[in-house]
């Protein structure tokens, strides 16, 4: 089997991120304690070098290379885009909270970047293969994350609970995987839909299969009624790895459900889109209800990432191509909108205090009225609420949901989305109208107060001009 | 003779036994880590009995990567039960409940 350089060349960001992760993998051991910055410095330049590498090789269309397994167009090139810059902005604002817990080590780098070729694998995968390998990279570098804090119970218990259901996810979707297997003859996505297309094959069949691959996506996604894992897992992990968690690997997700369900079993989007409807419906609803019982914030957004899920599939489900440019640009704009929430939950945590419970944000307005001003941008996003980014994200879903012909999917997509508005306007109110009960000053480093703010104007600029965003999404489709 | 049903019939009985016992079983976790072994096994059966009577060896090369890949997760598995045990001493899966909401 011989493989042409010009197949290596598209696979150059994958081959040095793992290059670059062995090399701190060793840097980390050997290196004295005063140069720990060096980790630090070493997985950012992995992080830039890799996205100049992803976008000096831009395409038009999609080509498959490495004996079918790897595939590179324009979807794989944006998410992969916005994977570095969510996994550049996240080593930043984890910085001073690993720092003062003692977290701040090589490991949490290696683990990162391993777990960002895990991503860059499953964005780019065109085979049961690589998608597989990719999902595992991911999936056990983010087990052994959440773990790393040793000497915290709770996270131990995520770490276990996250491990157990996750196993459990990747057996079924590998049980669904040998199925289709079997049954085209096939581990090859495109030729798998091209079997599928031909009709020989029995419905009931193929219905079997699929349900298995759609119970191992809905896990991996956190969609309800697999969602079990979500709310401790974000809860007991540190927050660091929390921001981590919620963030990329959504997008990474997001292409899972893109390639498994579009790339590979487009023809069977009738049986598929009755799931995906049933899982939307109940995502939206107990993620926003079950959200506004909740006192830790942690757990609250864990609920609220629950709903946008279940957001995220509406889009998914028209089968068609808008929706799916919808829906990325919902996956997006999600992850961005979460990168900010937690930032600010590690921005208001230091050594030996977790800003973990929702009154810690009381009174945040007299504290630092511009750190509340962010928060509640973010929040006002995540609500749904006009002009911010949210908005148009929730907008562009049901906009789509309706030309479909689904208007009472879109009826109750509105409906839980004002139950959710609660919750989030909740915190705004806390920060605004309550007195403080911490008075401690908020130390934030330069860089990371830099980041943040961009990160709130951003999602409130792009807001007020959603088309460049929006018309990235529709462009690779 | 054996046919590819046989096959199949005993991987999902194994798969099956592999989700109950993950889902009835409330005393140890190492059982738990053994029946998702126990379950990538059963996924091995079935690709293995594809390729064969398929004539497609795709399915049985498939099976090393899961092997690896299962191998590398009992690692982390064991490795992260080992630190829950130091941090709440018992391995039992009903001790696991200090979050809840």
């Amino acid at each position: 089997m011989n493989i042409p350089m010009s197949d290596l060349y598209v696979l150059l960001p994958e081959i040095f991120v793992l290059t670059m992760a062995c090399i701190i993998l060793i840097v980390a051991v050997y290196i004295p304690k005063q140069l720990m910055e060096l980790n630090y410095h070493l997985a950012q330049v992995t992080v830039i070098g890799a996205a100049i590498l992803t976008l000096t090789n831009l395409t038009e269309s999609s080509s498959i290379v490495m004996n079918n397994m790897f595939i590179h167009d324009p979807m794989s090139i944006l998410l992969k885009a916005f994977i570095y810059l969510i996994t550049f902005t996240v080593f930043l604002y984890s910085r001073q909270y690993l720092r003062a817990r003692d977290l701040y080590k090589g490991e949490y780098f290696v683990l990162s970047l391993t777990a960002l070729l895990g991503m860059q694998i499953m964005v780019s995968a065109a085979h049961f293969l690589s998608l597989y390998l990719g999902l595992e990279l991911l999936s056990l570098s983010l087990y052994a994350m959440v773990a790393m804090w040793r000497d915290s119970k709770q996270a131990s218990e995520a770490a276990m609970k996250y491990f157990v259901l996750g196993a459990l996810a990747s057996g079924m979707l590998l049980y669904g995987m040998s199925m289709f297997y079997g049954i085209t003859g096939t581990l090859e996505l495109q030729k798998i839909s091209e079997v599928i297309a031909t009709g020989k094959i029995e419905n009931t069949l193929l219905a079997f299969s699929l349900v298995f691959i759609m119970v191992g996506v809905a896990f991996k996604l956190g969609a309800v009624p697999f969602h079990m894992w979500v709310p401790d897992v974000y809860q007991g992990a540190p927050t660091a790895m929390t921001l981590f968690i919620s963030a990329a690997p959504k997008l990474a997700a997001f292409a899972m459900l893109m390639r498994l369900l579009v790339d590979g079993l487009q023809g069977l989007h009738t049986d598929w889109q009755g799931m995906l409807m049933i899982m939307a419906i109940l995502s939206m609803g107990l993620g926003n209800i079950v959200a506004i019982a909740q006192t830790n914030i942690k757990r609250m957004l864990a609920y609220s990432t629950i709903s946008h899920i279940g957001f995220l599939l509406l889009g998914v489900l028209t089968a068609t191509k808008e929706g799916y440019s919808a829906s990325m640009f919902y996956t997006i704009v999600y992850a961005l909108m979460s990168m900010g929430s937690f930032g600010m939950i590690l921005l208001l945590s230091r050594a030996g205090f977790e800003a973990e419970n929702i009154d810690d944000f009381k009174g945040l307005n007299e504290r630092s009225p511009w750190y509340a001003f962010i928060m509640m941008i973010l929040m006002l996003s995540m609500a749904g609420v006009p002009p911010m980014l949210g908005f148009w994200a929730k907008w562009s879903v049901l906009n789509q949901v309706v030309a479909s012909g689904f208007v009472w999917l879109a009826v109750v997509a509105v409906l839980f989305s004002v139950i959710g508005a609660f919750f989030y306007l909740r915190i705004i109110r806390l920060m605004y109208v309550d007195k403080p009960e911490d008075l401690t000053k908020i130390v934030v480093a330069a860089d990371m107060r830099i980041a943040i703010s961009i990160n709130g104007l951003g999602i409130l600029a792009l807001g007020l001009f959603p088309q460049i965003l929006f018309q990235l999404c529709m462009n690779v489709f | 003779m054996l046919v590819l049903s046989h096959f199949l019939v005993l991987g999902a009985v194994l798969f099956c036994i592999s989700i109950a016992g993950i889902f009835l079983n409330r005393k140890n976790i190492i059982i738990l880590l053994m029946c998702i072994e126990l379950m990538l096994l059963a996924v091995n059966m079935n690709f293995i009995a594809f390729s064969h009577f398929n004539g497609d060896i795709a399915g049985q090369v498939f099976v090393f990567f899961i092997l690896t890949v299962a191998a590398a997760e009992a690692a982390i598995g064991l490795a992260i039960l080992v630190v829950l045990f130091r941090n709440k001493r018992t391995i039992n899966v009903e001790d696991l409940d200090s979050m809840k909401g």
